[in-house]
């Protein structure tokens, strides 16, 4: 007798919900608004109310994770108009050293120091990469990976800003709800601006530069003058975590170049998935709690955290975001073949 | 006499490059009058792209000038002689094929050359975009603007890379081989656009290996071989010319048009 083997296979189907293009949505009921808002709201909602939760060490883990989320923010920005930074550390430095100088030397109070920094510093990286704007792939994130590097050497050997020592008791914030909300809000007032940014024109043309960028120069666009512009934007980002940072901790040293500020971001986005922003921030909200949480294990931390990381990668190489919208947007049912 | 002069729009002055030993362009002079047809032939290899890509701005030459409207634009960079209103498309056509064929407009749209015919608002550059395509054969009320480019149709993407570059409202266009791949009613249904732009009063520059298609448009005809330039004048005078026939069959005869 023969036997059938029975088979069975996933179905995907789209949710109907979109028309024609990405932008226009088909809302037809309240079930559809609710499942439009609820993946942006909720996060929303969770970041704001944590912190009335939680004990002043979570809380210092949750300002850290929105601190990395906005470092792998301003390397998601600029990785989608083709400049592959390994130096977030650049920018986050520059912005630790802008106020918390300002604040050693010249007494300015906090409130002042993190937007002068802000802006201050995204133009000090920007004027110190335009040389360098022309350089493609791995030759523009060699470069932004030496100068943390050279800067560390040059405050270790010349012994500016308190050298090697660092500059300590800068001005705290005045109540330590400040620094938590301002590093959340911050955190996601940056990631809704940059998805709206890359669906506007502006974004349009900084993602053609990375598909082509001879096809964007016949297109009459001067495309150094937008990556300068590129770099200023994701440079005062990393300026304003720096900034902030600095005034959390009160305490300002060479370790705001180090090279953690550079690879954990990257780290971030691989696993989230690129090019969405939202990868890079839900990335972050994994990555530090994790390695946090990891911290009793010693020595071992280190490995551990790598492995994660590195199974994560391979089983997903889209990155996490990409793997859950796909799960939400469709349904899936199993039937019979 | 300064009549005569502003006549010229284009002027290109004993220009040259050599790639390592390879002679690609040598010493290759040609003007072209203000609302001009031109058109460039020559076997391949001869030179024609590496020309283009010397004036639009993409290669730097080793010798010569490009003068464009009286100002020496030799050297500049691409974006800076789009923005002046020389405007090209591709032998290979470049676009974005992952973005719908309408949003391949807006990048030169967000150039400040056209700043002033394109507002700012929201979606506004969108409506600009499906007008102009609609005059590419891209109908407004079908589907086909807003396909993605990727899965358009050879003929299509070479009308769009065609409206890209007339979006940016030039004064002097420059086609590398635009019908090359294109089947004859393609080539049929996108002839008499250029030929309403050249009526318009555009200066047009085309390269073309299809020389009846050529030879039926256009006011001059620029020869090349081995980078040097063989012959100059009209369809008629060009196509009796012994060294052009040489060039394109290798023996005299009579090319047929």
């Amino acid at each position: 007798m023969k036997r059938e083997i029975k088979k069975t296979r996933k179905k995907r189907l789209d949710r109907g919900i979109k028309a024609r293009s990405d932008t226009i949505y088909v809302i037809a009921s309240l079930r559809d608004i609710f499942y439009l808002i609820m993946p942006r709201f909720l996060p929303v909602l969770i970041l704001i109310l944590i912190p009335l939760f939680l004990g002043s060490y979570h809380k210092k883990v949750l300002i850290h994770a929105c601190i990395y989320g906005l470092l792998a923010l301003s390397w998601d920005f600029l990785a989608s108009c083709g400049l592959f930074s390994l130096g977030q550390a650049l920018f986050f430095g520059f912005g630790a050293y802008v106020s918390g100088t300002l604040n050693h030397y010249f007494h300015i109070p906090p409130s002042f120091t993190i937007p002068i920094a802000t802006l201050g510093g995204g133009a000090l990286c920007a004027l110190l990469l335009a040389p360098v704007v022309r350089l493609r792939g791995v030759y523009f994130a060699m470069i932004t990976l030496i100068l943390p590097i050279l800067l560390i050497k040059m405050i270790d050997t010349t012994g500016i800003f308190g050298g090697t020592h660092g500059i300590s008791s800068l001005s705290a914030f005045p109540h330590e709800y400040i620094d938590t909300y301002l590093a959340i809000v911050s955190f996601l007032f940056i990631l809704f601006l940059f998805r709206r940014v890359l669906n506007s024109d502006y974004g349009l043309v900084l993602m053609a530069i990375k598909d082509d960028d001879r096809a964007v120069m016949s297109g009459g666009i001067n495309i150094y003058w937008r990556k300068i512009q590129a770099i200023f934007i994701a440079g005062s980002l990393g300026c304003f975590a720096g900034a902030l940072i600095t005034h959390h901790y009160q305490f300002l040293g060479i370790s705001t170049f180090a090279l953690d500020y550079s690879i954990l971001p990257i780290a971030a986005v691989a696993l989230g998935g690129q090019g969405t922003f939202a990868g890079a921030a839900l990335g972050s909200m994994i990555l530090v709690p994790l390695s946090e949480s990891l911290r009793a294990l010693g020595g071992l931390r280190i490995a551990i955290y790598c492995l994660i990381l590195i199974l994560s990668i391979i089983s997903l190489p889209e990155g996490i975001f990409h793997f859950l919208s796909r799960k939400y947007h469709q349904f899936e049912t199993i039937e019979e073949v | 006499m300064p009549k005569e002069h502003t006549d010229i729009i284009l002027q290109v002055e004993k220009l040259g490059k050599s790639f390592g030993g390879v002679v690609a362009v040598e010493e290759v002079s040609f003007e072209l009058k203000k609302g001009e047809f031109m058109g460039i032939i020559g076997p391949n290899g001869s030179g024609k792209t590496t020309l283009v890509n010397l004036i639009t701005g993409f290669v730097r030459p080793d010798s010569g000038k490009v003068i464009f409207k009286e100002r020496d634009i030799t050297g500049y960079r691409p974006y800076r002689i789009v923005q002046l209103g020389i405007s090209r498309t591709f032998q290979m056509v470049r676009l974005f094929y992952n973005l719908p064929a309408y949003k391949n407009l807006i990048i030169p749209l967000c150039s400040s050359r056209v700043k002033r015919f394109v507002g700012g608002h929201f979606g506004e550059r969108d409506d600009i975009a499906i007008d102009i395509l609609d005059d590419f054969g891209f109908e407004r009320d079908s589907f086909v603007p807003y396909k993605m480019a990727g899965t358009l149709p050879h003929g299509y993407l070479k009308r769009l890379d065609l409206a890209k570059a007339m979006a940016l409202r030039p004064e002097v266009l420059i086609l590398d081989e635009l019908f090359s791949g294109m089947s004859m009613s393609e080539v049929a249904s996108t002839l008499p656009l250029i030929e309403k732009f050249h009526e318009e009063g555009l200066s047009i520059i085309m390269i073309e290996h299809r020389l009846k298609e050529l030879f039926s448009v256009v006011d001059k005809v620029l020869v090349l071989n081995f980078g040097r330039k063989i012959a100059e004048g009209s369809p008629d005078e060009v196509s009796k010319m012994k060294e052009v026939r040489e060039a394109y069959v290798g023996i005299d005869v009579e090319i047929e048009i």
